[in-house]
């Protein structure tokens, strides 16, 4: 399925499915961490679904509602095939990758997790990688560990042999940190948890959009991700998990759909993955998720990861020219995605992101979601610009004019 | 290009009214959660006027010139007076259009204010 063959990205022919940069000039859109643009195909696949079989799934005897079902379940196996889950039942539609982790620290934490059990996460996470852990840790009494980082902004290896004990019953990682774009060795860092018997959780949402995840090469236990930051709609998100984990765990939400038979007192429930999918699911944008994953393997994740690169090579290079700029995370490319956070001296993030804004530049300024590495970085916050397949070189230019711009106004009379 | 006016970088640039005051009768600080933007602000009252206010913190340009020019306007006002300052009034101070996210930059101060001299506890312009 995920062809070796590698063809450099056609980004001309890219832009033109996504009507927003039709403009003169066109948006320098660098929010994509945030969320990404939604390709046209997808917004037609959801258009087809509204305009000719709009109906629910699952339970209804008739045509449409049957194609409905179809593409739905369609959608599911893409996503399987995407990140090479041994079985499509191991996908379980959500909202985001907030909720699935949520899912998966309500569901198989209040199983699993007891008092004074450990739960190893890093300083680089974002929120909803940390809070559901910090509720659980309430709710049970199990202990918070964290991973810190090296002043380069990559996890600190040294460190897991400590922290990693045998009270250690979870470990939760992102893949990718949405502030520094570390890319973290999250094979290495399975192979350490499973020797100690925890389980791993990867927050995948800065990963499986922008570079060819495996879960089985992985060997992660569950792993979260996002439709809408990968051309995708919001409103759909995944959860991935290793099959007799998702069989042992009690539901997460209760309702429609995920039971077998409902008594009065007691309901037997429904096989995998119905079990954790509780009232309508988001149709529409599963659907669209789906021609998401046709859209970005089509365009061809590797020919993309090639592309962020470059772009995140120029950006470094351009942005290293401004006066008093400071560059967080690793400056080694390869083991950092297409994300870059800075900070110029004597100028508010949110000042740069106004300035940016009346240049038609899109970028994000504050703490990211990731106050702990706010913390850990001591800035109050960032200027973050992100990339994606459809992201230009002149992107990147119009980046650096709009700081110079924002450096002469901010420092006129310093 | 004007989202920055010259009044509005005179005030970030060159601040009225910054620092704190040794024996304030009031001193509060509050922050902007979207942001981490920070202001603290010590008034001096006598005869219920406000005799003296310094504002110190970090933020952006919007925020901090929003502070300062709102120093200007209440020293000297009595605390009736001040009360009665709105959102509007520090929108049209502040004169630039803004986004609902940097609307809460330009209501900071006034936000730190009302909470300290009247324990108004909510973004101006929210109050029930
Ligand atoms: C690393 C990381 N994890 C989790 C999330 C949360 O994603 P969502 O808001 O779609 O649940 C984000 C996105 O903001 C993210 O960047």
């Amino acid at each position: 399925m995920h062809t070796s063959e590698f063809r450099p990205l056609d980004v001309e022919r890219i832009r033109k499915d996504f009507p927003i940069f039709a403009t003169e000039p066109p948006l320098a859109f660098l929010d994509n961490a945030a969320s990404t643009q939604t390709a046209r195909p997808v917004v037609d696949a959801m258009d087809a679904y509204y305009d000719t079989y709009r109906s629910n799934i699952h339970r209804g005897i008739y045509r449409i509602s049957e194609q409905a079902t179809e593409e739905y379940e369609r959608a599911r196996e893409k996503v399987a095939r995407l990140i090479n889950a041994p079985r499509t039942r191991q996908i379980i539609f959500t909202r985001n990758t907030t909720e699935s982790i949520n899912l998966v620290a309500y569901s198989w934490g209040n199983q699993n997790i007891q008092e004074g059990d450990e739960i190893v996460l890093t300083v680089m996470e974002h929120h909803s990688n940390l809070v559901p852990w910090q509720l659980l840790a309430q709710r049970t009494g199990a202990v918070l560990r964290f991973l810190e980082i090296t002043d380069e902004g990559l996890l600190d290896f040294t460190q897991l042999q400590d922290v990693l004990t045998e009270k250690t019953k979870l470990v939760a990682i992102g893949h990718v940190s949405n502030v520094l774009g570390t890319i973290n060795p999250i094979q290495s860092v399975t192979a350490a948890a499973h020797a100690v018997g925890a389980k791993v959780v990867v927050d995948a949402a800065q990963s499986v959009p922008h570079f060819h995840v495996d879960v089985q090469q992985l060997d992660c236990d569950f792993l979260a991700f996002s439709g809408h930051k990968m051309c995708g709609p919001t409103g759909i998100g995944v959860l991935y998990g290793k099959l007799e984990l998702l069989e042992e765990m009690p539901p997460f939400l209760g309702g429609g759909s995920m039971i077998r038979a409902v008594e009065r007192d007691v309901s037997s429930y429904a096989d995998l993955p119905a079990k954790f999918e509780a009232g309508t699911p988001s149709i529409a944008e599963a659907i669209g998720l789906g021609h998401a994953v046709d859209y970005i393997t089509q365009a061809n994740l590797a020919a993309i990861q090639v592309h962020e690169q470059e772009l995140l090579k120029y950006a470094h290079h351009r942005l290293k020219e401004i006066e008093g700029i400071t560059l967080y995370g690793p400056s080694v490319p390869h083991q950092k995605a297409g994300v870059i956070s800075f900070n110029i001296e004597g100028i508010h993030p949110h000042d740069v992101a106004g300035i940016l804004d009346t240049h038609g530049v899109a970028i994000r300024a504050g703490h990211h979601c990731a106050q702990p590495l706010m913390k850990r970085l001591d800035v109050i916050a960032t200027v973050r610009a992100s990339f994606y397949l459809y992201n230009t070189v002149e992107d990147v230019d119009r980046l650096y004019e709009g700081l110079c711009r924002a450096q002469k106004l901010m420092t006129r009379r310093k | 290009m004007n989202i920055y006016q010259e009044e509005l970088l005179d005030h970030y640039e060159n601040p009225s009214n910054y620092g704190t005051l040794p024996n304030p009768d009031i001193s509060h600080v509050e922050d902007n959660p979207l942001c981490g933007d920070q202001i603290r602000m010590d008034l001096l009252i006598e005869d219920d006027k406000i005799k003296e206010v310094r504002f110190c913190g970090h933020g952006c340009t919007i925020s901090l010139a929003a502070a300062s020019m709102l120093t200007e306007k209440i020293e000297g006002k009595s605390l009736d007076e001040v009360k009665q300052i709105t959102k509007d009034d520090m929108l049209e101070m502040v004169g630039i259009p803004l986004g609902p996210v940097r609307i809460k930059c330009a209501l900071l101060a006034l936000k730190v204010l009302k909470a300290g001299a009247y324990g108004i506890n909510c973004w101006p312009g929210e109050e029930e």
